[in-house]
């Protein structure tokens, strides 16, 4: 205890004195986040000062291994990290799929070499990955894909097509779904491969969404020729590398439900409302539907935390972070729908200056994302009342 | 009365449904949209909506209009909000005709109603100063000024107001923000000096604007109604306005509906249609129950108004509250439905869902109406 203590301390004083205070403001744009890779540009000095300290210093993946440029933190340790960055609502210094996504799944499944050759360059934001799961004829039914890969010698020969993959214009590699034996039962024969965006035959086709913002493509793969030692896991057992890394996608994706950063949404919403004298929102429904959203949203910390917690004590069920899921997204979309509300007519332009390009209806059209990506909610609760609740038939 | 249209009312639907899916269908708005065009909709489709005799639909006999009531306004709302269309509809024929029939003097209505009938005429209602619709808070100062006013302050969301030819402006002319009395409607032009209007671009590519009052003189003959006693008349046409505005909700909410109901049917998952799964086949089914509930409290409401409008103020704020909540539900499960799909800009069904926040807000949220409801009650 009084070395987490001592811990704490070091943390806090290092934090104060390397997180500049740009970086302690509420991110507002796309912008503000940053994602590494080979064409990585920083938006501000600031942004890349932060970066390269906490880089040095192994905490933009604090609890990976230090061979691989992580931090080494244990649990306990990386909890008091996320509290004291929170405290001074520093940023995330990068955001990755790399991190978030492939980092877990090669954890488990890379080989050594594999380990070496990409995590390293994952902490050290030197390359963007992105994700090749869905096809147009496999969303929810991920495993019917239909992605050729071809063996001819050394390598694989990968043709076929991915649809929604998140910035794939943006990124220097890809995780990619494939099938390697057509023969077998659909969730039998496909492999998880590694492979380079740059390599012959890869193209994307950047897809616009309701927001107005491009952040997927079409990818499209014409005998694409990819080395046999990439792929991750046993060959035509990549289905359990793909369920593993969906589990560590889903937990974050679920943290968007309990950002409980920048101003509360009762002041947010008293900005645009009005309050009487005693501070109450001129609004008695808005303001029951905001408390009632700050109740659930502290609860969903809550279990959060108690979901480290259970999976560090052994104790959580793997397919927890589906119910996570589902109940982040569906309170994220929450979240957005009383901002909208609470703006008003305001929250519905567009383009000035004034709404900052529309950023808040641009946001909130965003969020509507967040029960598809990474698993339908229909999904989620599919995979609760089959795997948590061994319900029949489901 | 009964809750179904008559034969005429379905003749009118029928036509309007067969002019606005032929020649404004969502690509219409998609088209606006990406031409970044200035005007926002058709001026030749408005030529067309006047030769039909939509645009005079609410415009007395006597004003060269077909004196036709809210729910044959209903009717054609319906069918805008089915494909989304842009139109001065609402501004001009709805709010505007109904504020000069119920309460101009003989002179204004002679002046204006005729051009509104014959489609010369655009006109937009100003209300609105902050983020929420509140009527009573209206704040716009109008002081007295020679045999007139001098009108001073900011109005939003001014549906059509960029292009309108008459402002009809809500403006205090006694008392403070909150009171029932000292509200006075104006007729403004919108070329008067101190005027300023600014186009502002919408989540649903629809027309609104922002427009600045700096001393805007107006006449004694520019008063709507009475000096003071406004409150009355624009509550009566605000109703009429959220009753056609609701009505344009259970238009998109049954269109979006539709379309998803048809996905449903196509998508295939797991080797069978996705309207194979319970999941979905309860939550379309509950849909369909909730879009129906309101179909018929908005027909109500309608009915009400065209009855005896000082009494159909509860009936008004249900519809309005139910068609919020039900085009926010219809658009949700609509994107959701459609998985990846349903977020592609490519796809029609978030113009759905951008259109159904705005027309939530527009003259009073359901939040908004919910709460009219219990005070009407006297809770
Ligand atoms: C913003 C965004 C980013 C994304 N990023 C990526 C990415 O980087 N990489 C990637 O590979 N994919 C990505 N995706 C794709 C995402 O994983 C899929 O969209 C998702 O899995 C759903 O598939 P689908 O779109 O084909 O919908 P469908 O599977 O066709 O679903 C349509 C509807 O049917 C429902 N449904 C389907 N099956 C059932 C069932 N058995 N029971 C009940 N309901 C059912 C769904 O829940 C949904 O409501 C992204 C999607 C979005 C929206
Ligand atoms: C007060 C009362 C009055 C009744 N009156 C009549 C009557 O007048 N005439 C008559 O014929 N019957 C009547 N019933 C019987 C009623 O129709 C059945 O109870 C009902 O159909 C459920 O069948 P079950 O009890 O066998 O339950 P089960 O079929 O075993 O169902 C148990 C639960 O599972 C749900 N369920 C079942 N099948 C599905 C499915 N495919 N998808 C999703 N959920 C499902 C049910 O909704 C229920 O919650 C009455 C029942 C009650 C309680």
């Amino acid at each position: 205890m009084a070395d987490l203590e001592k811990f704490r301390a070091e943390t806090r004083a290092w934090l104060e004195q390397n997180c500049p205070a740009e970086m302690r403001k509420p991110m507002t744009s796309d912008g503000d986040t940053f994602w590494g890779g080979r064409n990585a540009k920083f938006s501000s000095d600031a942004q890349r000062v932060w970066f390269e300290r906490m880089r040095d210093k192994g905490w933009t993946v604090p609890h990976w291994p230090k061979e691989y440029g992580g931090g080494g933190l244990d649990g306990e340790e990386a909890k008091i990290l996320r509290q004291e960055m929170a405290a001074i609502g520093a940023r995330q210094p990068l955001t990755s799929f790399g991190i978030s996504m492939l980092g877990p799944a090669l954890l488990k499944y890379g080989t050594e070499e594999q380990k070496r050759e990409h995590l390293p360059k994952i902490t050290a934001g030197l390359i963007r990955w992105c994700q090749g799961y869905s096809e147009p004829n496999a969303g929810s039914d991920l495993a019917s894909l239909q992605t050729r890969a071809v063996g001819d010698g050394d390598d694989y020969i990968i043709n076929g097509q991915k649809i929604w993959t998140s910035y794939a214009n943006y990124a220097d590699w890809i995780f990619c779904l494939v099938r390697t034996d057509p023969a077998a039962k659909k969730h039998d024969g496909i492999s998880f491969i590694l492979f380079d965006m740059t390599s012959k035959g890869v193209s994307t086709k950047p897809i616009l969404l309701i927001s107005g913002y491009s952040p997927f493509c079409e990818t499209f793969f014409d005998n694409v020729r990819v080395p046999k030692s990439h792929v991750v896991g046993t060959v035509n057992r990549g289905w359990d590398v793909a369920k593993y890394l969906l589990q560590h996608e889903r937990a974050m994706i679920s943290g968007m439900g309990e950002r409980g950063v920048g101003r509360p949404l009762g002041q947010i919403a008293a900005d645009s409302v009005g309050a009487d004298a005693q501070g109450r929102l001129d609004d008695a429904q808005l303001r029951s539907q905001i408390a009632n959203f700050e109740v659930d949203e502290a609860a969903l910390a809550a279990a959060a935390e108690r979901a480290v917690d259970l999976a560090k004590a052994g104790q959580s069920h793997p397919a927890f972070s589906s119910a996570m899921k589902y109940y982040g997204t569906e309170l994220n979309k929450r979240r957005y729908e009383i901002l909208m509300s609470a703006g008003g007519i305001d929250a519905l332009e567009w383009e000035s200056d004034r709404s900052r390009g529309g950023a808040r209806p641009r946001a909130w059209l965003r969020t509507k994302a967040n029960s598809i990506e990474g698993g339908t909610s229909e999904v989620m609760l599919g995979i609760v009342a089959k795997r948590i609740l061994d319900l029949p038939g489901a | 009365m009964a809750l179904v249209l008559t034969e005429e009312q379905s003749m009118l639907r029928d036509s309007a449904r067969g002019l606005i899916s032929d020649k404004a269908p969502v690509a219409h708005l998609r088209g606006l949209r990406d031409a970044k065009d200035t005007t926002g909709f058709s001026r030749e489709l408005w030529t067309t909506f006047a030769e039909m005799g939509f645009s005079g639909l609410l415009v007395p006999d006597q004003f060269g209009g077909s004196g036709l009531g809210c729910v044959e306004a209903g009717i054609v709302m319906e069918e805008i909000g089915r494909t989304l269309m842009p139109s001065p509809f609402l501004a001009t024929s709805v709010l505007a005709a109904s504020a000069l029939s119920r309460g101009g003097s003989e002179a204004q209505k002679a002046q204006h109603l005729p051009k509104i009938a014959d489609g010369s005429l655009l006109a937009a209602l100003a209300i609105d100063e902050g983020a929420k619709h509140r009527p009573l808070q209206t704040k716009l100062q109008a002081t007295r000024a020679g045999n007139g006013f001098k009108l001073s302050g900011d109005k939003a969301f001014v549906v059509d107001g960029h292009t309108a030819d008459l402002l009809i402006v809500a403006a205090r002319s006694a008392g403070s923000a909150g009171d029932k009395n000292g509200l006075t409607l104006f007729l403004v032009d919108p070329k008067a000096k101190g005027l300023a209007v600014e186009r502002t671009a919408m989540v649903d590519s629809h027309n609104a604007a922002r427009i600045v009052f700096d001393n805007v003189e107006v006449n004694a003959d520019g008063v709507l109604g009475e000096v003071d006693q406004g409150f009355g008349l624009l509550e009566g046409v605000l109703n009429i306005g959220r009753g056609a505005v609701a009505s344009e909700m259970v238009g998109l909410s049954d269109e979006v509906f539709g379309r998803t109901v048809t996905y449903l049917k196509e998508r295939k998952q797991f080797g069978k249609a996705i309207g194979e799964f319970q999941a979905l086949q309860h939550r379309a089914a509950q849909l369909y129950i909730d879009i129906e509930i309101t179909r018929a409290a908005v027909l109500k409401a309608l009915q009400a108004l065209d009855t005896d409008a000082e009494k159909a103020a509860t009936a008004v704020a249900v519809a309005k509250a139910r068609a919020g909540t039900t085009a926010t539900l219809a658009v949700q499960e609509g994107v959701q439905m459609h998985g990846g799909m349903g977020m592609t800009d490519q796809f029609d069904i978030g113009f759905f869902m951008k259109r159904a926040r705005v027309c939530q807000e527009l003259f009073g949220d359901s939040n908004f109406h919910t709460d009219q409801l219990a005070s009407g009650k006297g809770y």
